[in-house]
């Protein structure tokens, strides 16, 4: 039986760094199985987690000073919420670990603890049935384990309420960044061509950094300033960081020396790019529903479809006049 | 959830109070609280602020819950149809 520390040094602060930013990140896993932290025995609580590392580290460095079991699912190296929307940190899983950690011969009791976001994943009542252990729901942040364990194992109502705070919504952006990294790159490459050909480099080149702004709006600007956006949509919340942007662009680049047609197809293009990137973040947030989303991009896709191509006209329009 | 609301009206969240057994499992999961114990009754409180994860159907001992989860994300749902209509062979998200 591995041993493990609750302690994390500064290897496993700079590994999470790298995973946010997507660098290894398939590496970044830890192998499953079942872990003893400090000196645990048959009556010892028993955690449950997955193999993506940064959810077992942060289940492991609230555990200082206890004795506990963690049992790390197999979900390849992916957290706990998004495994528990595959279905990997799920129900087959924990009753092929409980039964390959030989968990029944370990401890006593019959009682599992999960984190509240493996829910999705997990049928508690079908576990029981398979393997006698009854599944408890902890806490949604790993931070409330130590509060849970200590109360006899009762949930306070803010321990499974949902957050998303100015900083858990920061973190999430490296990735967003990353993943539109390739289709900005293409993207970009084409409209500095298009508009070198057509005009000039230089016109290239500004049309490239406002491009590559808007994209920043969406997928950077939209999370941050999230709460403080007015209204309901995705779509129009990155129509409205996209706007700012366009506004900044236009006063940054000199925009008063334009056409008035250069203007028009930027104020168009730019806010429906942002637009997209926006709505793409609903991935990433833990209250929009899959249906709304769809509902959403009924409406907003066309809509930014028509803005987009109505830009690009303008534009050629005022190139060719 | 405080500071965050989504779209009203959306989502496929449906409850067959006949079949429910009351036994709070759904509020133990569901991390919006979209429902509470009335009474000795579970009914829906705050259907407005479910994000369609699946937790509530997915442990409700007496299938009472239903709802349709899964990718929420724009990229993954176009994805997701592309492939419904046959015009892309896989799919990745998250
Ligand atoms: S989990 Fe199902 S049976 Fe239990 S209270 Fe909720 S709806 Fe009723
Ligand atoms: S689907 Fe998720 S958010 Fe909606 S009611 Fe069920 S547990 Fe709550």
């Amino acid at each position: 039986m591995p041993r493990i520390s609750a302690d994390l040094t500064f290897a496993d602060r700079l590994g999470s760094w790298r995973v946010r930013w997507g660098i290894g990140r398939m590496n970044y896993i830890v192998p499953p199985g079942l872990y003893a932290v400090g000196r645990p025995n048959s009556d010892s609580p028993v955690l449950v987690t997955a193999n993506y590392k940064k959810s077992y580290d942060s289940v492991r460095s609230v555990l200082a000073e206890r004795d506990c079991w963690i049992l790390v699912l197999e979900t390849y190296g992916i957290n706990v919420w998004c495994a528990a929307g595959k279905g990997t940190f799920g129900t087959e899983e924990l009753i092929r670990r409980i039964g390959a950690s030989e968990l029944t011969k370990v401890v006593s009791h019959r009682q599992l603890v999960l984190p509240v976001l493996g829910a999705a994943g997990v049928a508690a009542h079908k576990v029981k049935k398979e393997t006698g252990f009854n599944i408890r729901y902890a806490a949604i942040r790993a931070k409330d384990i130590p509060q849970y364990l200590d109360s006899g194992m009762r949930t306070a109502p803010a321990m499974r309420e949902i957050t998303f705070t100015t900083w858990e919504r920061v973190v999430l952006i490296p990735m967003e960044f990353v993943e539109a990294l390739k289709p900005t790159a293409i993207a970009a490459a084409l409209l500095f061509f298009i508009t070198a050909m057509l005009q000039d480099r230089n016109a290239g080149f500004l049309a490239v950094c406002g491009y590559v702004g808007a994209v920043a709006a969406g997928a950077a600007g939209t999370p941050l300033l999230l709460p403080w956006l007015p209204g309901r949509s995705f779509a129009f919340k990155g129509v409205l960081t996209g706007s700012i942007w366009s506004i900044i662009f236009y006063m940054l680049a000199g925009g008063s020396g334009w056409s008035r047609f250069m203007a028009l197809a930027a104020f168009m293009i730019l806010p429906a790019v942002s637009a997209f990137y926006a709505l793409n973040f609903t991935g990433c947030t833990p209250f929009t529903s899959r249906s709304g989303v769809k509902k959403e991009m009924k409406v907003a896709l066309p809509a930014m479809a028509c803005a987009l191509l109505a830009g690009i006209a303008i534009a050629i329009t005022g190139m060719a006049i | 959830m405080k500071g965050f609301k989504y779209l009203r009206n959306v989502t496929t969240l449906k409850m067959d109070s006949g079949k429910c057994i009351n036994c709070s499992k759904c509020i133990e999961v569901c991390p919006h609280h979209v429902f509470a114990l009335n009474g000795d009754k579970v009914t829906i409180i705050n259907l407005d602020s479910c994000m369609e994860c699946g937790a509530c159907a997915k442990n409700c001992p007496a299938a009472a819950l239903h709802v349709d989860s899964g990718v929420g994300c724009a990229a993954g749902l176009i994805t997701e149809w592309l492939r419904d209509h046959r015009l892309l062979a896989k799919v990745e998200c998250c």
